[in-house]
């Protein structure tokens, strides 16, 4: 048996996420052959040769890849499993994870198992469900085990002394259905990335603006060294991005700390944010659901207590 | 008049998402509960509608189909309702998995002559995110999830769609046939009027036993159990900003 693993990077890295999905197929006990593809990928092999679990290297220096479309790229990784027998193939359940993976299972007849949090055996998984609120343990055993591995649930995979192998690849010509992109719009906050970071700041409605989301988020998250989060009423009101969403539906995020500042807490945003290890909220209406699975709970005027808090940090 | 969209809408009858299910004897315990339309397949139904209303020239039909029980009849006349113009049941009692009900639905777009497939980007039960993906892999055919925005070409050959991935926002273009899947920010799904409700349960549904179809639907997944997650030990309720400080230096967490 054998694994390949998908891994994503951005120029000279190597993704936290995918660093993670390593740390996840490691368990899977089979050696770990990892696939890059795109037309700059030279200073990733790099970096990615010196990560021990990594015992080979499929490099595809293609153009078609850049911007990971799932129709070619989904393609590539099902040639690639076929031509040598892998019997795994995993990857981060990242955007672009959950884009490709569903794809590339069709492509091979295969029911793939999706946002992993927990490895049992090598065929046994745990999955969060209903938003988090049941675990599934599920029992795949078929030709390929195609798996997508949930990056908060797994501790990325450090650089060491490994010394990985390179084969470059060609990717089979491409003749499937043809998308292109048009536009691409990323937020940088500066901050941390939400999805890895050790501290999370996240605002919610009871911020009430933009500017006051911004007045009193931001400073503290700074202090903390944190990154920013939100709820879903917090960004469909405005107040920030939309990839700063925490929840069923927006990041899943499980850090050493989360600061909840005015958020209430639906069932959704808890799914995104409840295996952080310490949870401390700041809120005015001590009915607020959020309340019962904080550690520590502080009701208080906002406005007040969190640039207090910022100033005492 | 070649390019008419004809749309194919896949709806899943789900527990209602402010529900929590209960879980009994290792396994999901839904009798009692209330249910509707998986909130993202209602959005996408709902955008579908919104395109049909936008471009009547444009748009030829909105088709809803819903794999599931007999009860799944209700989120279609609901659809009906709202504006699809016809809806079909794939009746079965059988849990079924992603890439059988992908298996199925490629089938009802060869029957429907569908050249858009719009759906739900997960459901909120299994919280699997793959249909679409796989319906378009089995069609052949582009796919762009995690829409936030759908804008058709005025000749109707092809849709940019503005999709929501990790740190921003990519825009993708490509020619129809396309699947794509929506997420939470495309629109706002309208509520249905009780007269138009009343009125679309006179509408026959088509309906069909999932044996009819030839689609092998054994489940590929062994369940082995369903549990409760782990929970949090009670937490505590402070006075003030200093001793917040002092409770967070004491978890080791500042």
């Amino acid at each position: 048996a054998s694994t390949l693993a998908f891994l994503e990077y951005s120029g000279d890295k190597i993704s936290s996420n995918s660093l993670s999905a390593l740390s996840a197929a490691k368990q899977l006990t089979y050696p770990i052959t990892a696939i890059l593809a795109g037309s700059q990928i030279d200073g990733a092999i790099e970096t990615l040769k010196k990560v021990d679990s990594v015992s080979e290297i499929i490099a595809i220096k293609d153009k078609k890849y850049d911007g990971s479309l799932s129709e070619p790229l989904a393609a590539l990784l099902a040639d690639t499993v076929k031509k040598h027998s892998f019997t795994n193939v995993v990857a981060a359940s990242s955007s672009v994870g959950k884009d490709t993976f569903p794809r590339l299972a069709a492509l091979l007849d295969i029911q793939p198992v999706t946002d992993v949090t927990k490895v049992l055996t090598t065929d046994t998984f745990v999955r969060p469900i209903y938003a988090g609120n049941a675990l599934e343990t599920v029992k795949t055993k078929q030709p390929v085990n195609i798996i997508t591995f949930r990056s908060s649930a797994f501790t990325p995979a450090a650089s060491g002394d490994g010394n990985a192998n390179v084969e470059v690849e060609t990717a089979a010509p491409f003749d499937g259905p043809q998308s292109e992109i048009t536009k691409e719009e990323f937020i940088s906050t500066g901050l941390p990335d939400l999805g890895s970071a050790k501290r999370v700041v996240s605002g919610g409605y009871g911020l009430q603006s933009k500017e006051n989301f911004e007045k009193i988020i931001y400073p503290l998250a700074e202090k903390l060294g944190a990154a920013v989060g939100a709820s879903r009423k917090a960004v469909d009101e405005g107040y920030c991005d939309n990839s700063l969403q925490i929840g069923q539906t927006g990041k899943v995020i499980a850090p050493d700390l989360y600061i909840g500042i005015g958020v209430s807490g639906a069932i959704q945003h808890l799914a995104g944010m409840k295996d952080s290890k310490v949870i401390a909220v700041i809120d005015e209406n001590a009915e607020a659901p959020i309340f019962k699975t904080a550690d520590v709970g502080l009701k208080a005027d906002l406005n007040s207590a969190v640039p207090k808090l910022t100033e005492l940090l | 008049m070649s390019n008419k969209l004809k749309i194919l809408v896949p709806l899943k009858r789900v527990i209602d998402p402010l529900l929590k299910p209960k879980i009994s004897a290792s396994k999901i315990d839904l009798t009692g509960l209330k249910f509707t339309t998986n909130p993202f397949c209602d959005i996408a139904l709902s955008e579908a509608i919104q395109l049909k209303e936008k471009n009547s020239n444009l748009v030829e039909n909105i088709h809803a189909v819903s794999i599931g029980s007999a009860k799944s009849k209700e989120i279609l006349v609901a659809a009906i309702a709202k504006g699809a113009n016809s809806a079909s049941l794939i009746e079965t009692e059988k849990s079924v998995e992603p890439l059988a009900v992908a298996k199925l639905l490629a089938e009802v777009a060869k029957q429907q002559k569908s050249n858009l497939i719009m759906l739900g980007k997960q459901s909120i039960d299994s919280d699997a995110n793959q249909t679409g993906q796989m319906l378009a892999a089995l069609l052949n055919w582009p796919q762009a999830t995690f829409a936030s925005k759908v804008e058709v070409s005025s000749d109707g050959t092809s849709v940019e769609v503005t999709r929501e991935v990790d740190g921003g926002s990519v825009t993708q273009k490509a020619s129809l046939p396309m699947v794509i899947t929506a997420d939470l920010r495309l629109n706002n799904p309208r509520f249905v009027s009780l007269p138009k409700l009343m009125k679309a349960k006179k509408t026959k549904i088509d309906t069909k036993k999932i044996e009819e179809f030839g689609t092998d639907i054994t489940p590929r997944l062994e369940v082995e159990k369903v549990e409760e997650p782990p929970v949090r030990e009670p937490g505590i309720m402070v006075n003030t900003v200093e001793e917040f400080v002092a409770e967070l230096k004491k978890r080791g967490a500042l």
